[in-house]
Formats: structure tokens, C-alpha cells, sequence
């Protein structure tokens, strides 16, 4: 089995015009005692065997079709619209390269350009970017970034210990060929005041989460003046569904607004594909990383969209390039754009508030069972704090096998101070009803 | 043609979504300096956003509209049977954080494509975490200055790069904190093995190979290349995107390798979605299989059919170089592979190999006749021309390429390799019927015919497509980069 | 095309013209350079207060397909640069050797001046790279 059409015939009749043999005579500038080696792997199957394997193996799965999902921590199940899948599911979308030869390219460049429009209003930034890999490699990306706008003069970059995790981790990756002094506090009550007080003239940047890794909403609206007053430069990360409703982090004068872009018509997916959203202002538009879609027109006067600025990028910057990217993540950003089209100013705002309301709903009635507190010292959004009265593993695990909830985050993966501390999370697609289950699961699991 | 931006469909008080109401008593919300004023968005039907993405869809060349001949890109059929597999709620709906006991089937695919690649490479060990060849790459070089790092062997900072290397290996190399070195070629499209011999000493790190190379040339000397660097004390990093003409044909870690990445999206025929996502898992010989990035699945115990226990775990290798994002990998991307492998077997995939270069040396052998081949020898997946003609010396490769936008292809990969004048790199792919390499092959003659006799033709294309050729200076200088409403309408 | 040059100048062999004027100097490139370039999108330049080497990077130019870097002819201490570049960067096009200069500077070793080519020469230099660039 093959996807190759040639009869043997017509094989035939190629090799003749190359001047060759047969097929393997191709093959003659590989060193022949490692030409054709065997290749274990399993025997072809056909369409009919592979789907009726793959439904199996993905039944076997504890899929969100089947459980209800109190499961956040940066991958959120949102309500996709219908019209998502069918748009990103036309091959003129998705069999297309990047959009190299914009005269046949208009469908994919007018729609990153639109999708660069929808992320600047949503973040209230002046410049987006046609997306990073995920949210984690976008704020890697803003490092280097930051320590470009500084032109190489400042190395320290002071990182909020709510950030998420594995954003952390990512950073910390890659700055592994850099010299970067990374500032990272793991105690997650370092407060903002201390991390301000970090920043001096050495520092590119502070990045900052909001809401947080723990659902809590800052006051972040006098932190940019005091970053600018060292010459650091502010990140925000943030979740775009909080938007919604939330005071936008181009509104506090960040700098930079990144995060996770699969909240917007993305399914979760395992972990990806994902796509990063990535803003700044316009300044420093040449200092940011990715592809950028620019309005021209053509040689008739009618509008049009080419990749534009692409004197930052690897394929003709090469070692100067500000990032080495290539690829990144086209049909996630499509899905995203088509999402904040349907959902518009009226439909985000209304799933923001479903979030909002319904965590609150849940967390004031988890906070009311005996054995589970929360705590309501500062705002949040959707996901919010519960202190347990036993490991979170264990009650994950109880609540999987005897109620069909996928519970929350298990908090001491990431901080050990944090032990028995579950954090949850509530979207719009979780009923009052499936709300309310949980809140007996957990008062039943609680109790045992 | 053209469509209107989707905020000039807008009119006030529409949504094009349909959400339920809220069911539950609203609480206080958070002090108005936290919350925002306005949100400009459009506000449009759902039936508006359908069409208008069908118009924008329709402006748009694909693969499944016609040949995309993009050298290095491997822009071939994608079997639509991926795609249905990739959408299997049972995939799509699970979370990354769900409890490994509940979504061993992912789990599980994961580890047998990890096996899968290793089998075809030869390698050690594989991670699928990174999201596409660049970052693949990036991780790949940051393994190698951690084996360095890790014997303390800290002076070296050298990276070696051949004049004809994709851009994203120096881009990568300075990102990981190296130097790069450029290696000249030779004059068959090697890498000039004298110029090599002149670098190798105890400041290499390694060395980045594109094998075949950005001219579809095997590099006849790898296996000296490869010696001369290893003995040198450096490792060799190879770049997978052209691996679809090495399915069967040979193991790179067989020549010497110790860490590649796979291209997904070109090799194993997941689509590219016009810029995206891709996927770029690593694999890595016995000296850097500790390093690769994870986590990374593992198989514990034996693997039995009604086992319920999880079986497949996720696991940081021993020295990793850590995370390059966030969670495992791109699996919905991992799962359409996975189906290609699984269909075609060892098999087929060396026959995908050898159509792949069947078609390239098909090619190359009508063309040649027409444009100038700068290396007379057999190619591999793909070649690379001089778009110029002699009795023409206004036609440019540019010129060349919106032309065969008139035909309804898409142009080849132009100006790159940097090392041919006015290159036109093109690979067919395995998938292009004998008939589609014919039309092609006429094509490309009948415009150099037209290029001796009516250049206006070439100068003025493309005259058949949405828009006609647009002004990037413009573009460039005046950076419009989002849509805004004009002063003193409504939008 | 013929090179253009400026008799009032002295030239690099990176296509960089100097304009001495006292104990300063302004910069720009030369009209084969822009030339060679073609469309100018802009063109990145230091902070007023920098100092660089004879022949160190001191600014980036961009077309829309290509990026080179622009060397400072004498070591200095850049004292002005020219702002009308950010809004109008076809300037280094329409005349280079006028209003699309790039940065005036403090010139810190006078006899550095003797390593840069008269305007003749330079003419013939360029001229001769124009010839090897093309077919």
C-alpha cells in the first residue's frame, strides 16, 4: 500500500527518460553497505483496520464526551462553535504551505490578518503576530525579545512564581544558550511589591500572569509605570477567554500580552496543537519573533495581504534572525480568528461571564463543606483554590472511578508548599447541574 | 476578487454563537478598575462567517486544488483517513493533565510512533515534544551543548553549517549560544570536505547537515563528514526535512548521526494548514538519548491486551534538556502520522521514498533541457534549476513563478538555496501522477518559450488569480497590521 | 546604470560615503549601494551617545527581501541621527548622498581618514563590482 499512482508501465517509461535501470539505480550516492537496511515495523492495514483500531484505542481513553472536566491549569474545555470545525476542515485551509506567494495565498493571509486584528482588540495591544507554537514558547519568545529591545544590555528577567509551570520550565530552556539571569521565586505568595522591588537597570523584563496560574485576578494598573521607571520592559500572560470581561493588559500599558490561544475554538487535544498569541506594542514591532501579515495592494489597486517584515526571520536574517521559527501554527490561529468572529463582542463577553459566575457558584459551595475550604481573599476567574483534607490524587482518583468527574489540578505537582490544594476550574461548559455533582462527589469522597 | 474584512460585516448587536443562559445566581464581579470598558469585536451572523470564510478558502492554492511542487516543503496528498482519525472525540476530548491511567490510548500511540520513528532512523530514542522542525532543531542543538556541558568540556562553541543549509539551522545555532561556521560546497553539491578538514578541532561543537541537501543532492562524503566531526570530539545534527526521500533507503544514525529531527507535516503527510501546526519529534543516538526533551512515553512492563493498570507513563529522560513547551507534544498531529505509518508499513514507506525520488529525477531529466542544472548528477526528492533564460535576460526566476500561477500551479521554492543564482528548487512529491509531472514539464517550457517571445507575458503574471502581483514596499514601509475603523464611521 | 558619486566625499569599500565637516562627519551609502538594494523599508540606527570601532556595525538596512548591516568609516561617537529615515525611508533611495544620510559623528582618530578611497577611486571600485553582479 501506497500513495504513489504510477502503473508499471509508466515507471517504465520514467526511467527510460532518466537513463536509468530501475528505481534503486537512483539511489547511488548512498554508501551501499547502509542502502535498504530492513525496517521493523508493523504490517500495513487498510482504512477500514487503522479506523476500526483508532476508535478503539480512543475509546479506551476517559474522554470529556463522558466525564464532566473540573480540569484547567492551562488547557481549558470551551464551548467550540460548530461553524470552527467546518471552516478549518476546508483543505483549501489546510492543504496550503505558508502563504510564500501571496497571489494565491489571499484566503490564509486576509485571515491571519483579520486574526491579528481580533487579537489586538481582545488584548488592547497595538501588534500581533500570526502566533508562536503555545503559550509557554510565546513567553520564552518574549524574553528574547525583551533582551533585544534592550540591544543586549540587560540580562535579568524577573518571572512571577504564578506563572504557569511548565511556561517556567520553557523559559528556562530556552535560555539555556543565553546568558540570562532568571529571577524565579517557586513560593507562591511572593507577592507583586517583591517582584517589583527586583526590577533594576539590569532588567529586560518581569512577566507576570493574569489571571494567574491559581485563577487570581491582580491589580496590575500601576505596575508598568513603576517596570518603565527601571527601562524594563512588562509582560502579561494571560487567558484571552478572561478578556471577556477583565481590563485588557494593553489598557495597564504592558509591553508585551502573550498566552494560550486554545481556549479559542482549539480543542484540547491531548496538549496540542495549540497556538501562542503574541502582542507588543508597535515600537517594537521589528524586535518580535513569528510572521506578521501586512495590508498592500496590487498592481490594480485592489487591497490585498502579503507576510510582510520578514528582514526578522530566519530565512534571510539566518543567525541574526530574532527567532528561529518557521512553522508555527496557521490552522490553530484560523480556528481562533473564526471563533472570535462567531463569539464577537457580545458572545465572549457572555462566555466570560458563564465562567465567571459559575466558578463562583461552585466555589462558594465547595467552600461549604466541611472538609474543603476556599479561599476568597482575592478575585478570580473561573479556576480557584481549594484546600483538601487529603491528597488530590487520591480524590482525583475517586471521583474519576465512582462519579465520572475529571477533578482538578493537583497543585502540589508544582509548589510543595501547595500540598492537598486542588485547583479548579469552571467554564461554560459545565452545567449548575454538573456543578452541583461535584460538590456531593467531593463531599462524599471527603468524607470517607 | 476580493472579500471584506470580517469587521466590515459587522452590525451592532449580533453574535454569531449560540451559548445558554446562565443558570446559577450571579455573584458580585471584581472592582471596576479590573474589569474592561469596551471590546471592539465584530458582530456577525453565523451564516456571515461561513460564507466569508468560504470566500477567503477560495482564494486560496492547496494541494487538493493542484500540484505544489514547494522544494523542501514536501507538499504531498494528504490521505484524508488522517484526518478522520485525528478527530476521533475520544482523542480531541481529553485533557493534558487527566490522570495517565485515563488516556492510556494516547499514551499508547504516542510510544509506538516514538518506536515507529525509531525504526526508520535508527535511533536511540525519540521525543515527540517538539511543535515543528525549527523548534525540533533548537532542542536538538541544545542537547549537544548539554553533552558538552555535562564532560565539562565547555570551549566549544563552534557550530559547522553548509552555504546551502535552511535558515532556521544558524538561527537555531544562535539561539543555543553557538557560532557558526559556514562550510563552502564543492563542485558536485557536496559539502567541500577540505573546507571541513580546516574547521575540525577542540573548539567544534558539531556540525548541522541537511542530508539530502537543499539542492537534493545525497552528500556523497557523509560518511567522512561524519567521521571527520566525531573524531574531532563534535556531534552531528541532521536536519529531517528532506527525510522523505531516506524512508527505507537508509538510517541516518546508521551514517553517523546522533540527533535529527522529523518534519510530520512534510514527511508523514500531515497537511501543513497554510503555515501550521507542524510537528518536529526528535531522535537521538545512544549519547544523547538521556538529553532529547520531554517528558517522553515509557513503556513499563510488559504489554498486555486486558491489562487495566496504566502501562505507559510519561517520563523525563535522565539528563533532558527539560520542556520546549507546554504538555507532550502536537498530538493531534501525532495521531494523523501515526495512521500514514500504520497504513503503509516498512513497505510503503521505502516505495513513498522511491516515487518521491522517481519523480524528482523525472523531472530534472525533461527540465534540464530547458533551464540550467547547476549539478549534473542524479537528485533525490527534489532539484534545483537556474530560473533564467539565455535569449532572455530580463526573466528573472520570479518571473517564472507568477507565470505558473497562471497555470494553476504553485510556484517552486525560489531564491534559496543561496548558493544557485535565481534558483528554482522544486519537488513533486510521490503522490503526482506521471500525467500531472507531463503538464508540469510543458508548462515550464512553454513559459520559457514565451519568456524568448512575449516576456511581457512573465512580467506582467500572474493575470489568474485573485489578485495580481502586490506591492510589498508598500507593505513594508507603511506596516498596516491590523484592521482599524476609519475615523468617524461606523463599522 | 553609471555609479554615481559625490565629489565632496571619501568612500569605504562596504559602499559607505563620509562627509567631513570639521572635527565631525556625516554618513550615509553610497548610490551603487542603494542601487543594489533597491526599495529601502527602513533602516535601524544607533542611539545619539554610541561609540564604535572604525568599520564596526553601527545601523541595519532593509529591503523588502534583504537585511546588511552599515559600517562606520572612522571610530566615533555618534552626536545625530537622521529621524527623517523612520517616516521616510525611501530618502536613502531618491538621494542618497543628501537627505538620505543616516548619522553625523565625533570623529575620534583623524588619521583613520587616509584608509578611505577618493571619490575616482571609488568610482572605478564600484563600477567593477556592478559588472561582476551581473551575467
Amino acid at each position: 500500500m501506497n500513495y504513489v499512482p504510477h502503473t508499471k508501465a509508466q515507471e517504465e517509461e520514467m526511467l527510460d527518460r532518466i537513463g536509468v535501470e530501475n528505481v534503486e539505480a537512483l539511489f547511488e550516492s548512498v554508501p551501499p553497505d547502509y542502502r535498504f537496511p530492513s525496517v521493523e515495523l508493523p504490517e500495513p492495514v487498510s482504512e477500514i483496520e487503522i479506523m476500526r483500531e483508532l476508535r478503539e484505542v480512543a475509546e479506551s481513553n476517559a474522554d470529556l464526551q463522558h466525564v464532566s472536566c473540573f480540569l484547567g491549569a492551562g488547557a481549558y474545555h470551551h464551548y467550540v462553535p460548530s461553524v470552527v470545525d467546518h471552516v478549518v476542515s476546508r483543505s483549501e485551509f489546510y492543504t496550503a504551505y505558508t502563504p510564500y506567494q501571496p497571489e494565491i495565498s489571499q484566503g490564509t493571509l486576509q485571515s491571519i490578518f483579520e486574526y491579528q486584528s481580533m487579537i489586538c482588540d481582545l488584548t488592547s495591544m497595538e501588534v500581533s503576530n500570526a502566533s508562536h507554537y503555545d503559550g509557554a514558547t510565546a513567553m520564552a519568545e518574549s524574553v528574547i525579545m525583551a533582551y533585544n529591545v534592550s540591544r543586549g544590555r540587560r540580562n535579568k528577567v524577573i518571572i512571577s512564581p504564578t506563572v504557569h509551570p511548565e511556561y517556567l520550565a520553557t523559559v528556562r530552556t530556552y535560555m539555556q544558550g543565553m546568558e540570562m539571569d532568571i529571577v524565579a521565586p517557586r513560593d507562591p505568595s511572593a507577592d507583586l511589591d517583591w517582584l517589583i522591588d527586583q526590577v533594576d537597570e539590569n532588567t529586560a523584563c518581569l512577566i507576570v500572569q493574569n489571571p494567574d496560574f491559581l485563577g487570581r485576578i491582580h491589580d496590575l494598573n500601576d505596575v508598568a509605570e513603576k517596570v518603565h521607571a527601571h527601562g524594563a520592559l512588562l509582560v502579561v500572560a494571560c487567558d484571552p477567554i478572561s478578556l471577556g470581561l477583565l481590563k485588557p493588559p494593553g489598557d495597564m500599558d504592558a509591553d508585551i500580552a502573550l498566552g494560550e490561544g486554545q481556549p479559542l475554538g482549539n480543542p484540547l487535544n491531548y496538549g496540542g496543537p495549540y497556538l501562542g498569541f503574541f502582542t507588543c506594542k508597535k515600537n517594537f514591532v521589528r524586535r518580535m519573533a513569528g510572521r506578521l501579515v501586512g495590508q498592500t495592494t496590487d498592481v490594480e489597486g485592489r487591497r490585498g495581504y502579503v507576510l510582510t517584515l520578514a528582514t526578522r526571520e530566519q530565512h534571510i536574517r539566518r543567525e541574526r534572525a530574532t527567532s528561529n521559527i518557521c512553522t508555527n501554527e496557521g490552522l490553530n490561529a484560523l480556528a481562533a480568528a473564526v471563533y472570535l468572529a462567531a463569539l464577537g463582542k457580545c458572545g465572549l463577553k457572555q462566555v466570560a461571564e458563564l465562567c465567571y459566575h459559575r466558578a463562583h457558584y461552585a466555589a462558594k459551595a465547595i467552600d461549604r463543606l466541611a472538609d474543603y475550604s476556599v479561599d476568597f481573599d482575592m478575585p478570580f476567574f473561573k479556576e480557584f483554590v481549594v484546600r483538601c483534607p487529603t491528597s488530590v490524587a487520591e480524590i482525583n482518583e475517586r471521583l474519576l472511578q465512582d462519579y465520572d468527574i475529571l477533578g482538578g489540578y493537583d497543585l502540589g505537582r508544582a509548589y510543595p508548599k501547595l500540598q492537598n490544594h486542588m485547583l479548579v476550574c469552571v467554564t461554560e461548559m459545565n452545567s449548575a447541574q454538573q456543578i452541583d455533582d461535584l460538590v456531593s462527589a467531593l463531599e462524599e469522597v471527603g468524607r470517607s | 476578487m476580493t472579500e471584506p474584512i470580517i469587521y466590515e460585516l459587522s452590525v451592532s448587536g449580533r453574535c454569531g454563537a449560540h451559548l445558554p443562559d446562565l443558570d446559577v445566581p450571579p455573584s458580585d464581579l471584581p472592582p471596576q478598575e479590573l474589569l474592561r470598558d469596551d471590546l471592539d469585536l465584530p458582530e456577525v451572523s453565523e451564516s456571515d462567517v461561513m460564507r466569508h470564510y468560504v470566500h477567503l478558502s477560495q482564494m486560496n492554492h492547496g494541494v487538493d486544488i493542484g500540484f505544489y511542487p514547494l522544494g523542501s516543503c514536501t507538499m504531498k496528498y494528504n490521505p484524508k483517513v488522517n484526518e478522520d482519525a485525528a478527530r476521533l472525540p475520544g482523542f480531541v476530548e481529553t485533557h493534558p493533565y487527566q490522570p495517565e491511567a485515563s488516556v492510556q490510548g494516547n499514551l499508547r500511540l504516542m510510544y509506538e510512533l516514538q518506536e515507529f520513528l525509531k525504526a526508520l532512523s535508527g535511533f536511540q530514542a525519540v521525543s515527540l515534544q517538539p511543535a515543528a522542525g525549527a523548534h525540533g532543531e533548537l532542542a536538538g542543538v541544545l542537547m549537544i551543548r548539554s553533552y558538552h556541558e555535562s564532560r565539562g568540556d565547555t570551549d566549544r562553541k563552534i557550530m559547522l553549517i553548509p552555504d546551502s543549509a535552511h535558515g532556521t539551522n544558524p538561527a537555531s545555532t544562535s539561539m543555543a549560544g553557538f557560532e557558526m561556521v559556514e562550510l563552502e560546497s564543492d563542485e558536485r553539491g557536496n559539502v567541500d570536505v577540505n573546507d571541513l578538514r580546516k574547521h575540525v578541532n577542540d573548539q567544534l561543537a558539531g556540525m548541522m547537515l541537511t542530508n539530502p541537501n537543499t539542492l537534493g543532492l545525497f552528500d556523497e562524503n557523509v560518511l567522512e563528514i561524519t567521521r571527520l566531526v566525531h573524531e574531532a570530539g563534535g556531534l552531528m545534527y541532521g536536519d529531517g526535512a528532506n527525510f522523505n526521500a531516506l524512508m527505507g533507503v537508509t538510517k541516518p544514525a546508521d551514517l553517523g548521526f546522533d540527533v535529527m529531527h522529523f518534519n510530520l507535516h512534510k514527511t508523514f503527510s500531515t497537511p501543513h494548514g497554510g503555515g501550521g501546526p507542524g510537528s518536529g519529534p526528535v531522535g537521538a543516538s545512544k549519547v544523547l538519548a538521556d538529553f532529547l526533551p520531554g517528558p517522553v512515553v515509557v513503556l513499563e512492563g510488559r504489554k498486555t491486551e486486558k491489562d487495566l493498570t496504566p502501562t505507559y507513563r510519561l517520563e523525563m529522560p535522565a539528563k533532558s534538556i527539560g520542556r520546549v513547551k507546554a504538555f507532550y507534544g502536537q498530538f493531534g498531529v501525532i495521531i494523523k502520522a501515526y495512521t500514514y505509518i500504520r497504513m503503509l508499513g516498512a513497505k510503503g514507506l521505502l516505495e513513498t521514498s522511491k516515487g518521491a525520488v522517481l519523480n524528482a529525477n523525472y523531472l530534472q531529466a525533461i527540465l534540464k533541457e530547458v533551464y540550467p542544472l547547476p549539478f549534473e548528477r542524479l537528485c533525490m526528492h527534489e532539484f534545483v534549476l537556474e530560473g533564467r533564460i539565455e535569449e532572455a535576460p530580463d526573466v528573472q526566476a520570479l518571473d517564472i513563478c507568477k507565470r505558473l500561477i497562471d497555470f494553476g500551479i504553485h510556484p517552486p521554492t525560489n531564491y534559496f538555496p543561496l548558493i544557485v543564482p535565481e534558483a528554482l528548487m522544486i519537488e513533486p512529491t510521490e503522490t503526482e501522477s506521471k500525467r500531472m509531472l507531463d503538464y508540469f514539464a510543458d508548462t515550464m517550457e512553454q513559459i520559457a518559450k514565451e519568456a524568448r517571445e512575449k516576456p511581457e507575458l512573465l512580467h506582467n503574471a500572474p493575470v489568474n488569480a485573485p489578485v495580481r502581483r502586490l506591492d510589498e514596499v508598500w507593505a513594508a514601509r507603511n506596516l498596516v497590521l491590523r484592521w482599524q475603523k476609519e475615523e468617524g464611521t461606523e463599522a | 546604470m553609471p555609479v554615481q558619486v559625490d565629489e565632496n566625499c571619501l568612500y569605504t569599500e562596504s559602499h559607505e560615503w563620509l562627509r567631513i565637516e570639521g572635527e565631525e562627519a556625516y554618513t550615509g551609502i553610497t548610490d551603487f549601494a542603494q542601487d543594489s538594494l533597491s526599495d529601502v523599508v527602513y533602516v535601524e540606527l544607533p542611539d545619539v551617545g554610541d561609540t564604535f570601532e572604525q568599520g564596526e556595525p553601527y545601523g541595519v538596512i532593509e529591503s523588502v527581501k534583504a537585511a546588511s548591516d552599515c559600517y562606520l568609516p572612522l571610530a566615533g561617537e555618534i552626536l545625530e541621527v537622521n529621524e527623517e529615515l523612520e517616516v521616510s525611508p525611501e530618502l536613502v533611495n531618491e538621494d542618497p548622498y543628501g537627505e538620505g544620510w543616516f548619522v553625523r559623528f565625533k570623529i575620534e582618530d583623524p588619521d583613520q581618514i587616509n584608509d578611505l578611497m577618493d571619490p575616482d577611486t571609488y568610482k572605478e571600485y564600484a563600477e567593477k563590482a556592478q559588472e561582476e553582479g551581473t551575467h
